[in-house]
């Protein structure tokens, strides 16, 4: 048989089948938030709308809590979950420091001590 | 016949978008991103390229979960864009080569890939942020663009390895095309960055600047990597080296002229490569 099992990566899961499979719903209802009539009728009832996607209580309480690491583990996508950034006034450094455990000052200066001045030949 | 005259990479990263938005080009934060467009623009400008064929991934515009394409080519006339979900501001459509896009669509099958086609598709900032980086103020619309998607966002991803020879059959598809016309690819993506999880943050930018060295000189080294070791070396996206990959492939055998090289880190979360190549002969 194809071995095509990945090698776990720490502090990473694997968008792959299975979670792509668990987090189909929620997925689906963060794709929706593409457009602003559902990031508005978000806004004004979030659990008719969880509901109307059929959310299991886990997904729904993750999503109260804002726990992004949960989302992560219960099969959400970080492509879809960055549409949540737009409903609550997210950027990358926001939602970053909420998964590695940071500020957003501590996960800029985490990303800034890896940083690489300009190298260029332009 | 049709010609390819380079390859160019770039970052599609949001906030790039944003800085054109908002017209933070020339501050200290993005500074030394933007310098190395103007030459690449310039570049542009002198040899006027007909067409563009641009390797992007949707991040869940297009091609959500439901239906995704691993390989994806347009065959439209144009390609709108629209509301992301996190405030990129639409920018009018990009212009299609439909007979250049049936014709490498039939090269490929002809050759053993099988893409899904696409003759209506909206296209995300992973395609519009490169457009507007290299043609501004909406001058793209003088070129006709064929937007290629590889799926980066759920594995099993393509292998690095498979998006070269996919690139490669692209490349090859071009060069047999008829008509007189002047190509140029665009990869896009990259470099390092993680998105998710307790990682996320994660940059390297020494294995950034072996990847880009790599691209030039010896694509076949990264071809054998694995998706994983690419997130292992630099995160989750990591594996948007497809787009990279694919653009070499297209581009030919034989070492490219590197004309142009720049490298920050970070913007936003990400290690910014930009490479101009120049196929020799």
């Amino acid at each position: 048989m194809t071995d095509y099992k990945m090698r776990p990566v720490e502090g990473t899961i694997h968008f792959d089948g299975a979670q792509s499979t668990k987090g189909f719903n929620f997925n689906k209802m963060c794709f929706s938030f593409n457009n602003e009539e559902a990031r508005q009728a978000f806004l004004a009832d979030p659990e008719a709308y969880m509901e109307k996607y059929r959310l299991s209580e886990e997904f729904k309480q993750a999503l109260r809590d804002k726990d992004l690491n949960r989302l992560l583990e219960l099969g959400g996508s970080i492509y879809y979950m960055a549409k949540l950034a737009g409903i609550f006034g997210w950027n990358m450094q926001v939602i970053g420091g909420m998964q590695s455990g940071r500020t957003t000052e501590e996960f800029q200066a985490y990303l800034d001590s890896q940083g690489r001045g300009k190298t260029t030949n332009g | 016949m049709a010609k390819i005259i380079g390859g160019i990479t770039t970052s599609h990263i949001p906030a790039i978008g944003v800085a054109i938005d908002k017209g933070l080009e020339d501050t200290p934060y993005f500074r030394d991103l933007f310098a190395i467009y103007p030459p690449i623009r310039g570049w542009l400008n002198e040899e006027k390229p007909d067409i563009a064929v641009l390797f992007y991934n949707d991040h869940g515009l297009e091609m959500w979960l439901d239906k995704k394409p691993t390989f994806a080519i347009g065959c439209a006339p144009q390609y709108e864009n629209a509301d992301e979900g996190w405030g990129i501001k639409p920018i009018p459509p990009l212009t299609g080569e439909t007979e250049l896009s049936w014709h490498i669509v039939n090269h490929l099958i002809e050759n053993d890939f099988d893409p899904t086609v696409c003759q209506d598709i909206k296209v995300d900032h992973g395609a519009t942020v490169p457009m507007t980086l290299l043609w501004p103020n909406h001058s793209y619309q003088g070129i006709k663009v064929i937007p290629v998607a590889i799926n980066c966002e759920r594995h099993p991803m393509p292998k690095p390895s498979r998006s070269y020879a996919f690139g490669k059959a692209i490349g090859d598809a071009i060069r047999c095309w008829e008509k007189d016309a002047k190509v140029v690819l665009l990869g896009t993506g990259g470099l390092s960055h993680q998105l998710d999880g307790p990682r996320a943050g994660i940059l390297n930018a020494d294995f950034d600047s072996y990847c880009m060295d790599k691209l030039v000189s010896d694509p076949q080294e990264l071809c054998k990597f694995s998706n994983v070791d690419l997130i292992e070396k630099g995160g989750a996206q990591m594996v948007e080296l497809a787009m990279w990959l694919a653009m070499r492939g297209a581009l030919g055998d034989g070492i490219p002229e590197e004309r142009l090289r720049n490298y920050v880190a970070p913007i936003s979360n990400t290690g910014v490569g930009v490479q101009l190549l120049i196929p020799k002969g």
